[in-house]
C-alpha cells in the first residue's frame, strides 16, 4: 500500500455510479453491525455532546466580494474511446466535462448538480488532479493546476483536498484510523513523528469522533462515522479548498444532517472553500449560497441560490428543481404538478449539436439544433446557456440571443457581426438584460 | 383506513372474497433471525392494512425493517432461517404458514415486488423479455412463449421504454438506470397483481428519473386499481404518493396514519427527527438541520424502555424513568382517529408547534392551527 | 469478436513460438551436449569424443543456434531429413523431430498416444462436473447444515491428500485387493477400435482416481459460486416472481454460478489433455503423459521438447475456448 494519501484516494472512489446502488444494499447491515461496538462505549453520548454543544452554524451566506480561492476556465476532459478492432484506435471522445468555468470564492461554496453522467465527479477529479484535464485552465493562489506536473502538483493537494461519496470503500480496511488520518501529515513531514497522533486526536475530536478511538479499524464505525474519518482526513493538512463529491449520499437520511452540519462548521471555523458536488437538489440549495447546473459537460445555468431556485431561467434547472419532491405537499395531498422530462440524457460520445438539451427540451426550435447557446449572463449574479432564456412559463416566443450571436431566429448567420461575449469564470458588473436586449448593470 | 391496533381475533376467515375489506391485513407480525450471536427480531408487533387503490407508505432509516416486514409478506424469507409469528392476510388468505406450493401461486400474482437495485435484482444473463416472460407464464402455464413474448412487450411498452419490440432482447445491463426500473416494474404489474410492493423503488436514481417512475408508478395504480406499498426514506416521496404512512424504528411501527395527518402533526420525537433532519426545496437556508443524534440501535442489545430514548431529546419531557424502562404502547395521538404512534409524551402536538416546528417551517406555524 | 479470436490466435501463436524457442535453447545449452545421450545410446559402444563430434555434425549442433531453429520451425512446415550420423531419416511435416529412441518421427507417435490421452481427459473431466456440480449444489442448498459440513471437511480432507498417493491407493485397493470386475487385466488401456468394453476397462480406474479426486474441487468451486448466487437480488426477484425452488435454483442460481466453474474447467481440461504424467503412469496407460515421463527418464530430448510444446498449445487453446466461451455465458462481457 503506497503512503500517499492521493494514491489511496484514486482507488477509493472506485465507479461512483455503480457504487451507488452497492451502498443501498450494504448499508442494511452496516451502521447497525458498526454501531454494536461503538454503542457499547456509551459512543454516541459523547456524538451526541458534540451536536449540542457546538454552538452551529447555519448555511453560509453569499459574499459577493470575496476572492475566488479557484478559477476553472473552459476546463475540458475527454476520455478517449477505442475501438473493439484489433488496432485500438480511438474512434472518438467521452466528452465528460467540455469546456465549463466558474469561480470557487474563499472560505464559500459553490454547489454543482445535474444527473448522472453529467460530469460533476470528472470537475471534481480534475481539480485534485486525479485526472489531467484535456484542456482549460484551473487558477488557484495563483498557479494554473491544469498545466503543472503530477511533481509539481503536490504541495497543492495540501491545499486541495477531496471528501469521497462512499464512506465503505474509501477508508483502506487494513489501516487504523490513526494511520489514515495521520498519513498526509506523515507524507508531507509536516508534524514532527511524536506530534502525529496528538494532532490526529485533535482532528478526530474537531469532526465529533471519539479521540481515544484513533486505533480502531474502519469496520468498527458506521457509515456517518466513517464519513467523518473521511472528513478528518481532508482536513488533515487545512485545505483551503474542499471538493466534496456526494459527501452524503450514501448516508442514511438521519445521519445526513450530522454529516452537513459538521461540513457547515467547519466551513466556518477553518474558512475552507467547497466545491459541493450533489445530485440531492434541496441538500445543495441548503449548503451552498451560489449553484452551478450541469448537463452533458457543460454548465447550462449558474446563479446564487434565491435566483437560481426561485427564479430559473433555463428549461433543465427548472425541470430538475420541479422533480424533487416536497414534503409540504402533505397538507395538500396528491403530487405536484411538474414538467415531464422524457427519455435519459444522450450519450456523452456523441452530444447533440447546439443546445445539448434539446432532445429533451419541450421548448426546442430550429435555431436550438444549429446553434450553441452561449453561457450568457443576464442577471447580477446569473448566467444561462438557452436561447429561450425566461422563468417558467415566460420562455420568449423568439430567441434572445440572435443580435448577439448575428443569427437569425432560425439559426441561419445574418452576416451580422457577432457581439463580442464575457466567457470568463466570473461575473462583470454589466450585463445583458433581457428584456431590454441591452447591456445593463445594477 | 380500518382499525389495525393488534386485534386478538385470529386470522381464520380465508374464505372471505376479494372486493371486501383490505387486500392486505397485517396483523402482531414479527419476523426473527437466529444468528450466531442470538435471535435478532427485525421486526416486532407490526399491524397495518391497505386496500384496494391506496398507497401505504413505510419509512424509516435503514436496518428498521421495512425490507424485512415487506419480504415477509411476500414469504420471501426462508423457512429455515428466519421465524415468523402474526397473522398476514392476503385478500383473506392467512400466508403465515401457508403451504410453499400455495404461498408460490401467490407471488407475482395477486402480490408481486419490486425492488431498489434493479441492476442486481433483474438477472444479468437473461434477456429482459426473457425475465418478463417467465414471470407471465409461471402464472399462466397455458400461454405459448409467443404470447408470453408479446405480453412482455406489450408491459415494456405500457412502462414506457422507447422501442419495445427490439428492447425486449437486450439484457439489463444494456438498459439505463431508469429503464431497469422500468422493466422491473413491467415485471411487477404483468399478472395485474392486487397488490404492489415497491421497496425503494427510486433510491438510486436521478431526480429527473425519480419522476418518471413516480408518476408511471401512480399512474399505472390508476388503471389497475391496485394496492401500492411504497418502502422508501424521503418523506418527500412519501408526501407526494401515499395515503397512509407508517414510520418505523428498530423494527417497530412507531406512527402511523394518514400521510396528511401525520406529516402535519406528528406526535412522535423519531419523526420529528426526520422531519428536521432533511432541509426540503422550498425550507429557510437559514435554518440550521437538526440532526438526530448517534446511530441507529443494534438489533441484538436493543435499548430498554423507548427503542429510541438514547437519541431522543424530548425524554426530559417525560416524567420520571419511563422513557429508559418502560417502552409505550402504539397509542392513539392526542384525541385524534387515524392516528397511532408509540411515544410517552402527553402533549406531543403542543411541543411540535411550540418547539419543532419554529425550526423546520417557521412560515407554517401560523397555517397549521 | 471474430477480431478477438484471430487477435488471440495470433498472440497464442506467439507464445507456442517463444516457448519452441525456450525448449529449443534450453536442451542446446544443457549441461551437456544435446547429441550426448544418443551417442551413449549407441549398443555396446562407448560414446568416445569422435563420435560425439560426428553425431553433433550430423544433428547440426556445430552450426549456429539460430539456424538450426530456423530447420526445426521449417520441419513443422514442410518436414526434412535427419541424420544420425551416417543413417538419414525422412521425418514428414510435421516434423518435431526424431525420437533418440525409436528413430522414429516424434509426431507419429504422439498422434498415436493421443486418443489414449484424451479418452482420460474426456472421461475424467466428465466425472469432475457430473460429481461436482451435483454434490456442490446439493450443499450450497444445504449450506451450514450437518451435511453439509461434514461434506465439505471430508472433501477438504481428501483433497490435502497429494494425488499420486490417492490413485496409487485407490489402484491398490481397487484392481489389487478387490480386483474389481470391470477392469480389464491384460495391457490396461485398449483403444475403443477393439471394443468399447476394453477400452472402458483400461480406463476405468484411472477415471475413477481422476475424477474422485478432481471431484472435490469441482464440488467446492460450485458450493462456493453457488452460495453466493444465491445470496444475489435476483435470486429474490425469481422467488418473487412465484417461480418454483427448482427453477430459481437451477435456472437462476446454477446458470450464474457456472460461469466461474466453467472457466476453471476450461483451464483444467486443457491440462489433463496435455497429458496427465502421474494417471499415465499409475495405471500404465500410454499416454503422452507417459510418455513425456519415459522421454525424461531416457533423455530423449526431441520427445521431452515436442511433449512440452504440446502441452503449450493445449492450455493456450483451452484458454482461448474458455474466453470465448465466458463471452457466450456472460452476456456482459464483450470481447475486444
Ligand atoms: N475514466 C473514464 N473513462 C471514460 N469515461 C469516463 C471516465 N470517467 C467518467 N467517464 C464518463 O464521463 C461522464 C461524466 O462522468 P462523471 O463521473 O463525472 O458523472 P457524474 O456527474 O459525477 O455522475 P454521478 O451523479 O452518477 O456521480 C460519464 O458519461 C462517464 O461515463
Ligand atoms: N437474513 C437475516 N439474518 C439476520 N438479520 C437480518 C436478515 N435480514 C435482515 N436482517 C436484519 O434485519 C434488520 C432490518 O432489515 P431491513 O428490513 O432490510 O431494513 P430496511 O428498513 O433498511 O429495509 C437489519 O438490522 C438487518 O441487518
Ligand atoms: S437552447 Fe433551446 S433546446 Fe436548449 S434549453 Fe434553451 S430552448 Fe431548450
Ligand atoms: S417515549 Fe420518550 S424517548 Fe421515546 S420518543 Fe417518546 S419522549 Fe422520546
Ligand atoms: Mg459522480
Ligand atoms: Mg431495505
Amino acid at each position: 500500500m503506497t503512503q500517499d494519501p492521493n494514491a489511496e484516494a484514486q482507488i477509493a472512489p472506485s465507479e461512483v455510479g455503480a457504487n451507488a446502488a452497492d451502498t443501498g444494499e450494504r448499508q442494511t447491515t452496516g451502521p447497525v453491525d458498526g454501531a454494536v461496538g461503538v454503542q457499547e462505549d456509551g459512543y454516541s453520548d459523547h456524538e451526541v455532546a458534540v451536536a449540542s454543544n457546538f454552538e452551529g452554524h447555519t448555511a453560509s451566506r453569499l459574499d459577493p466580494d470575496a476572492e475566488p480561492v479557484l478559477e476553472v476556465e473552459n476546463l475540458k476532459m475527454y476520455f478517449p474511446v477505442k475501438s473493439s478492432g484489433l488496432l485500438r484506435r480511438t474512434i472518438g471522445h467521452v466528452q465528460a466535462v467540455d469546456g465549463i468555468s466558474f469561480q470557487v470564492p474563499r472560505g464559500g461554496s459553490l454547489g454543482l448538480v445535474g444527473e448522472s453522467g453529467c460530469g460533476k465527479s470528472t470537475t471534481g477529479r480534475l481539480i485534485t488532479r486525479l485526472y489531467d484535464p484535456t484542456g482549460g485552465s484551473m487558477m488557484f493562489e495563483g498557479k494554473d493546476l491544469a498545466q503543472i506536473s503530477q511533481r509539481e502538483m503536490k504541495p497543492y493537494r495540501r491545499d486541495v483536498q477531496m471528501i469521497f461519496q462512499d464512506p465503505y470503500t474509501s477508508l483502506n480496511p487494513r489501516h487504523t484510523v490513526g494511520a489514515i488520518v495521520g498519513a498526509p501529515l506523515s507524507v508531507h513531514k509536516i508534524v514532527p513523528k511524536n506530534k502525529i497522533l496528538g494532532r490526529v486526536q485533535e482532528l478526530l475530536e474537531v469532526v465529533g469522533l471519539n479521540p481515544e478511538h484513533y486505533n480502531r479499524y474502519p469496520n468498527e464505525f458506521s457509515g456517518g462515522q466513517r464519513q467523518r474519518i473521511g472528513i478528518a482526513r481532508a482536513l488533515t493538512l487545512n485545505p483551503k479548498l474542499l471538493v466534496a463529491d456526494e459527501p452524503v449520499s450514501a448516508l442514511d437520511v438521519s445521519i445526513q444532517a450530522q454529516v452537513v452540519n459538521l461540513l457547515q462548521d467547519l466551513q466556518k471555523e477553518f474558512d475552507i472553500a467547497f466545491l459541493f458536488i450533489a445530485h440531492d437538489l434541496a441538500i445543495v440549495r441548503h449548503f451552498c449560497p451560489e449553484v452551478a447546473v450541469m448537463y452533458l459537460g457543460k454548465i447550462v445555468e449558474i446563479a446564487d441560490r434565491e435566483t437560481l431556485y426561485s427564479h430559473s431561467h433555463h428549461p433543465y434547472t427548472q425541470a430538475l428543481i420541479s422533480a424533487v419532491p416536497d414534503v409540504k405537499q402533505a397538507a395538500i395531498g396528491g403530487r405536484r404538478e411538474r414538467i415531464r422530462l422524457e427519455g435519459d440524457v444522450p450519450s456523452p460520445i456523441n452530444p447533440p449539436s447546439g443546445c445539448r438539451f434539446r432532445t429533451r427540451c419541450s421548448y426546442a426550435q430550429e435555431i436550438c439544433a444549429r446553434v450553441e447557446p452561449p453561457l450568457l449572463q443576464i442577471g447580477w449574479r446569473h448566467k444561462v446557456a438557452c436561447h429561450f432564456a425566461g422563468e417558467l412559463g415566460a420562455h420568449p416566443a423568439t430567441p434572445v440571443t440572435t443580435e448577439l450571436l448575428g443569427v437569425d431566429d432560425q439559426g441561419t448567420p445574418t452576416g451580422t457581426a457577432a457581439t463580442p461575449l464575457m466567457t470568463g469564470p466570473g461575473y462583470e458588473p454589466e450585463w445583458y438584460d433581457l428584456k431590454t436586449k441591452q447591456l445593463t448593470s445594477a | 383506513m380500518t382499525s389495525t391496533v393488534p386485534s386478538s381475533t385470529p386470522g381464520s376467515d380465508s374464505t372471505i372474497g376479494r372486493t371486501e375489506g383490505p387486500i392486505l391485513v397485517v396483523e402482531d407480525l414479527t419476523v426473527t433471525f437466529p444468528t450466531e450471536d442470538g435471535p435478532v427480531s427485525a421486526v416486532q408487533g407490526l399491524s397495518y392494512s391497505v386496500e384496494m387503490g391506496k398507497t401505504l407508505g413505510i419509512v424509516g432509516e435503514s436496518g428498521s425493517g421495512k425490507s424485512v416486514s415487506s419480504m415477509a409478506v411476500l414469504g420471501l424469507h426462508d423457512a429455515k432461517s428466519s421465524q415468523i409469528t402474526g397473522s398476514i392476510r392476503i385478500d383473506g388468505t392467512e400466508v403465515v404458514g401457508l403451504s410453499e406450493n400455495r404461498f408460490r401461486k401467490l407471488r407475482g400474482n395477486t402480490v408481486s415486488m419490486i425492488f431498489q437495485d434493479a441492476l442486481a435484482a433483474l438477472h444479468p444473463f437473461y434477456k429482459i423479455g426473457a425475465q418478463l416472460a417467465e414471470a407471465y407464464q409461471v402464472h399462466h402455464p397455458n400461454a405459448s412463449d409467443r404470447d408470453a413474448r408479446r405480453k412482455a412487450i406489450e408491459m415494456l411498452d405500457r412502462v414506457g421504454i422507447p422501442q419495445p419490440d427490439s428492447r425486449v432482447d437486450d439484457f439489463p445491463h444494456q438498459f439505463s438506470g431508469g429503464m431497469r426500473q422500468r422493466a422491473m416494474i413491467a415485471m411487477g404489474l404483468i399478472n395485474d397483481p392486487s397488490l404492489l410492493i415497491a421497496d425503494e423503488p427510486t433510491t438510486a436514481l436521478d431526480v429527473t428519473v425519480q419522476a418518471q417512475i413516480l408518476d408511471l408508478l401512480q399512474d399505472l395504480q390508476r388503471e389497475f386499481n391496485s394496492a401500492v406499498i411504497i418502502i422508501t426514506h424521503d418523506l418527500g416521496v412519501i408526501a407526494e404518493m401515499a395515503d397512509d404512512v407508517l414510520v418505523m424504528y428498530a423494527g417497530r411501527c412507531v406512527e402511523y396514519g394518514t400521510t396528511k395527518e401525520i406529516l402535519t402533526h406528528p406526535e412522535m420525537p423519531y419523526t420529528w427527527g426526520l422531519l428536521s433532519s432533511i432541509p426540503d426545496i422550498s425550507a429557510s437556508t437559514d435554518a440550521r438541520l437538526i440532526p438526530i443524534p448517534g446511530n441507529p440501535p443494534s438489533l441484538f442489545s436493543p435499548p430498554t424502555g423507548c427503542a429510541f430514548h438514547p437519541r431522543c431529546g424530548f425524554k426530559d419531557k417525560v416524567p420520571g424513568r419511563l422513557c429508559y424502562d418502560k417502552m409505550p404502547e402504539l397509542a392513539t395521538g392526542s384525541g385524534r382517529v387515524e392516528h397511532l404512534k408509540r411515544c410517552h409524551l402527553a402533549n406531543p402536538d403542543a411541543i411540535y408547534r411550540a418547539e419543532v416546528l419554529p425550526e423546520i417551517a417557521p412560515d407554517l406555524v401560523e397555517e397549521i392551527r | 469478436m471474430f477480431a478477438y479470436i484471430v487477435k488471440r490466435l495470433i498472440s497464442g501463436f506467439l507464445v507456442v513460438t517463444l516457448v519452441s524457442m525456450a525448449v529449443f535453447a534450453l536442451f542446446w545449452y544443457g549441461p551437456s551436449s544435446p547429441a550426448k545421450p544418443i551417442c551413449d545410446r549407441e549398443q555396446g559402444v562407448r560414446c568416445i569424443p569422435e563420435r560425439l563430434v560426428a553425431y553433433e555434425k550430423s544433428l547440426g549442433y556445430d552450426n549456429p543456434i539460430y539456424t538450426e531453429y530456423g530447420k526445426f520451425v521449417k520441419g513443422i512446415f514442410v518436414g526434412r531429413e535427419i541424420a544420425f550420423r551416417t543413417d538419414v531419416y525422412q521425418c514428414d511435416a510435421p516434423c518435431l523431430g526424431l525420437s533418440y529412441n525409436t528413430k522414429q518421427p516424434v509426431t507419429h507417435e504422439l498422434v498415436s498416444r493421443l486418443p489414449a490421452t484424451i479418452s482420460v481427459a474426456v472421461g475424467g473431466a466428465f466425472l469432475y462436473l457430473l460429481l461436482g456440480v451435483p454434490i456442490g449444489v446439493a450443499a450450497a442448498r444445504r449450506r451450514g447444515s450437518v451435511a453439509d459440513k461434514a461434506l465439505v471437511s471430508s472433501f477438504l480432507f481428501l483433497s490435502s491428500i497429494p494425488y499420486y498417493l490417492f490413485a496409487l491407493l485407490t489402484w491398490l485397493y481397487l484392481t489389487v485387493l478387490w480386483e474389481a470386475p470391470v477392469v480389464s487385466d491384460v495391457g490396461y488401456f485398449s483403444p475403443f477400435s477393439d471394443g468399447p468394453l476394453k477400452w472402458f476397462g483400461g480406463l476405468f480406474l484411472a477415471w475413477v482416481a481422476l475424477g474422485i479426486f478432481g471431484c472435490t474441487q469441482y464440488t467446492r468451486y460450485t458450493r462456493g459460486a453457488m452460495v453466493e448466487a444465491l445470496s444475489e437480488d435476483y435470486i429474490r426477484t425469481a422467488k418473487a416472481k412465484g417461480l418454483p425452488a427448482r427453477t430459481v435454483v437451477y435456472r437462476h442460481g446454477l446458470r450464474a454460478a457456472l460461469v466461474p466453474v466453467v472457466t476453471i474447467f476450461g483451464i483444467d481440461f486443457g491440462s489433463l489433455l496435455a497429458g496427465t504424467i502421474f494417471t499415465e503412469r499409475i495405471f500404465e496407460i500410454q499416454g503422452i503423459g507417459y510418455w513425456s515421463l519415459q522421454a525424461v527418464g531416457n533423455k530423449d530430448l526431441p520427445v521431452v521438447a515436442a511433449t512440452t510444446l504440446f502441452s503449450a498449445v493445449m492450455l493456450i487453446f483451452s484458454n482461448l475456448i474458455v474466453d470465448v466461451v465466458y463471452s457466450f455465458l456472460d452476456p456482459r462481457v464483450r470481447l475486444s
